[in-house]
């Protein structure tokens, strides 16, 4: 007995009940928080998309107006973007980060709560602006002007929300470089690192960079819808296409920042699950450096149409392309990684390879929308929806549940459900297909997208997407209640459950101690 | 102790150094302004307020017409403007005069500037202005009227489908002392 309760003994003092949420400053309960706030705004974000999937499960308006068929687009995309995707991975960063370098929390831990906090108040404005009158904001999760220029009080709401995620992005990861620079255990060097603490630092320094860039451009819309500037309003000489680029400029890096980590995450568990040491190690390292780099010279690609000099599209264009090359020595080293590796297949290697598959396709996509002529035609169809779901849904969200099922027994210390888990993975990768591969036919047909109704030879594959779609959606229910589960009871895990992990993480006891690594380990 | 105290000072000094940075670049993002303006004044992709210099050896197509409907409108400020024929027709190349008035309702100096806008937006390429009231502000006294001419010609390389195009032009109030 005394043996175990020295583990924290002494520093057991945090206040209990909701005190102890509110006021917390450590590491893994801030994690907790990121990640159950984000499975919300993923239940919130999927219920919009269940919206948008009932309406077009047929031709004609049946449930939706036109209207709040827009807001549920718009704020689809913002929630699932700034409420679910990128929250996740800071919940895995505050998690994972400081365990996996050997560090005994964040570097600020104040600032980690702030950060936390300022979420839910960002979310409870997106959601609320619903109910405002003029509804919420219409325009698209990319709010162009002039209709954001032009909408109520709901697009009032939207910017102020992005203004307080971008703070809190930007506060986190500040948070994220300073621990990961600053507080390794001795002897870990920066080529020591797991990759997923690399991919985390090369992210968090994409986000100071461009997340300051969105706020000045929301700051600018406000300034003119408001107080009487013309930066995008043609009538006072400004330009509404300079919106676009200042936007893109963000937006494109912020593609990455939404799946770098996910490619850290992937880089973790495909080693662990074929027992074998990540192939090309320092080349992982250097082709994510160059993703991020090229990342922020491509973003007019999303602006083909706007009526730019050919040089420009082709410089555009052969940048896109050029990302791809980094891309596939990714996939390579870890295809190679698995190559002759003792592989086993248990959830979170399941969906890692599910990742892999269709991570691909969507690259392969993404290759087909640079390329300037093709792009002039599917430009806002859907096969633009279908391309960026690829990437962000079995890309970002698959290794987000891959990296949550592979951790979990070290949060709860506890062994999840393997047969449901893998049921979760089967259904969430056919229904995914369902869903979003027939919109690459949609979209080379012509159907545009953000439209709430479709002329009739689309009808088909629309129902075939809305049922993909809402089998999706429920099968993420079941997710839900696998976490419950593992947290409630189930079968005890060990300190190193998947006896190929080689990082920090597992040499502590499961579930992972209130504090850990007071004292930092050695890394020979 | 004293390790974790250094360990607390390297960490301070990086926020600030991280804080900097941000800050830096919300100034970048204001700076893409100017930056972007000075790139299509240089690249002469966005010069729709600069005349045109008129190529001499411009022939006149006579196999064709094209229907030119003008347009004005003003936003936030008392003036009246329109232009005094709502459309006329010429055949590409051959130069026209089509002429506007502006008059101020107000009883107080107000100077505007037009910003043109033109519909297909290819017309752009295509419209050669030599003169035009939008190439400099306009300052009208109380209640002062003005009539002021566009002179352009459509260059004959426009693509045959074309046969109706818009010019429109806003105006909009300057600062005053601007
Ligand atoms: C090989 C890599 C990739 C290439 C070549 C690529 C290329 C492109 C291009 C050209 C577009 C513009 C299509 C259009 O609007 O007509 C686009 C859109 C998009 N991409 Fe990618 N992409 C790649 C990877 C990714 C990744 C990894 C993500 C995110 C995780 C992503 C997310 C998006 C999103 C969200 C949009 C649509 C934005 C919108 O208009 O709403 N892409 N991509
Ligand atoms: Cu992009």
């Amino acid at each position: 007995m005394a043996v175990v309760q020295d583990v924290h003994g002494h520093h057991d003092h945090h206040p209990s009940g909701i005190m102890r949420w509110v006021t917390t400053t450590n590491h893994k309960d801030i994690g907790t928080m990121y990640l159950w706030f984000s499975f919300a705004m993923f239940l919130t974000g999927g219920f919009l998309a269940m919206g948008i999937r009932a309406e077009l499960f047929m031709p004609g308006i049946q449930i939706l107006e036109p209207e709040l068929f827009n807001s549920f687009t718009t704020l689809h995309g913002l929630i699932m973007v700034f409420g679910a995707i990128m929250p996740a991975f800071v919940g895995l960063a505050n998690w994972q980060v400081p365990m996996m370098i050997g560090a005994p929390d964040m570097a600020f831990a104040r600032m980690n709560n702030w950060s936390f906090w300022l979420l839910p108040v960002a979310g409870s404005l997106l959601i609320s602006s619903f109910f405002v009158p003029g509804g919420a904001a219409a325009g698209g999760w990319t709010f162009y002007p002039p209709l954001s220029a032009q909408g109520g009080l709901g697009v009032d709401m939207m910017i102020f929300a992005i203004h307080i995620l971008g703070a809190s992005s930007i506060m986190g990861a500040i948070n994220i470089i300073t621990t990961i620079l600053n507080m390794r255990a001795p002897g870990m060097t920066l080529m020591k690192m797991p990759m997923f603490v690399w991919t985390w630092l090369i992210t968090a320094y994409l986000l100071v960079l461009v997340m300051p860039v969105l706020a000045g451009t929301v700051t600018m819309l406000l300034t003119d819808r408001h107080f009487g500037t013309s930066f995008f309003n043609a009538a006072g000489g400004g330009d509404p296409v300079l919106f676009q680029h200042v936007f893109w400029f963000f937006g494109h890096p912020e593609v990455y920042i939404m799946i770098l980590p996910a490619f850290g995450i992937v880089s973790e568990i495909i080693p662990t699950f074929s027992r074998k040491p990540l192939f090309g190690y320092s080349s992982m390292v250097y082709a994510t450096a160059s993703i991020a780099i090229l990342s922020c010279v491509v973003w007019a690609h999303h602006m083909f149409t706007v009526g730019m000099p050919a040089v420009g599209q082709l410089f555009f264009m052969y940048a896109t392309m050029l990302i791809a090359v980094p891309t596939g020595v990714k996939v390579f080293n870890w295809t190679a990684t698995m190559w002759r590796g003792s592989m086993t297949f248990e959830t979170p290697m399941l969906f890692s390879i599910g990742f892999i598959f269709l991570f691909v396709i969507g690259g392969f996509s993404g290759v087909v929308c640079a390329i300037v002529p093709i792009d002039i035609q599917v430009q806002d169809t859907y096969y633009v929806i279908a391309h960026f779901h690829y990437v962000l849904v079995s890309g970002a969200l698959f290794a987000i549940f891959a990296g949550v099922y592979y951790w979990l027994p070290k949060w709860c210390g506890r062994m999840y459900d393997e047969k449901l888990a893998k049921m979760h993975f089967w259904l969430s990768m056919i229904f995914f297909n369902v869903a979003f591969f027939v919109q690459h036919f949609l979209g080379l047909a012509g159907m545009p997208r953000r439209i709430p109704d479709y002329s009739l030879q689309f009808a088909d594959f629309n129902m075939i997407s809305s049922i993909g779609a809402f089998g999706f959606g429920l099968s993420q229910l079941l997710f839900l209640y696998i976490v419950i589960k593992c947290i409630r009871g189930g079968e005890k895990a060990a300190d190193k459950p998947w006896d190929g992990g080689t990082t920090l993480e597992w040499t502590l006891p499961s579930p992972a101690p209130y504090h850990s690594f007071e004292t930092p380990p050695v890394i020979k | 102790m004293t390790q974790s105290v250094t360990k607390t000072n390297t960490n301070v000094a990086m926020l600030k150094k991280l804080l900097v940075f941000t800050v830096v670049m919300f100034g970048f993002g204001y700076a893409l302004v100017p930056m972007y303006e000075r790139f299509c004044e240089v690249t002469g992709i966005n010069n729709l307020l600069q005349p045109d210099v008129l190529d001499k050896n411009i022939k006149v197509d006579m196999t064709r017409m094209i229907a030119i409907e003008l347009d004005a409108n003003v936003r936030g400020m008392p003036w009246k403007f329109k232009p005094l024929q709502a459309s006329v027709k010429i055949h590409p190349g051959e130069s026209i005069e089509v002429m506007y008035e502006i008059r101020n309702d107000s009883d107080q100096e107000i100077s505007g500037q037009a910003i043109p806008s033109y519909s297909p937006r290819l017309l752009e390429k295509y419209l050669k202005k030599f003169e035009c009231f939008c190439f400099t502000k306009q300052v009208l006294k109380p209640g002062e009227v003005r009539q002021m001419p566009v002179k352009f010609v459509i260059d004959p390389q426009i693509p045959v489908d074309i046969n109706t195009v818009t010019i429109s032009y806003t105006f909009f109030a300057l600062e005053p002392g601007m």
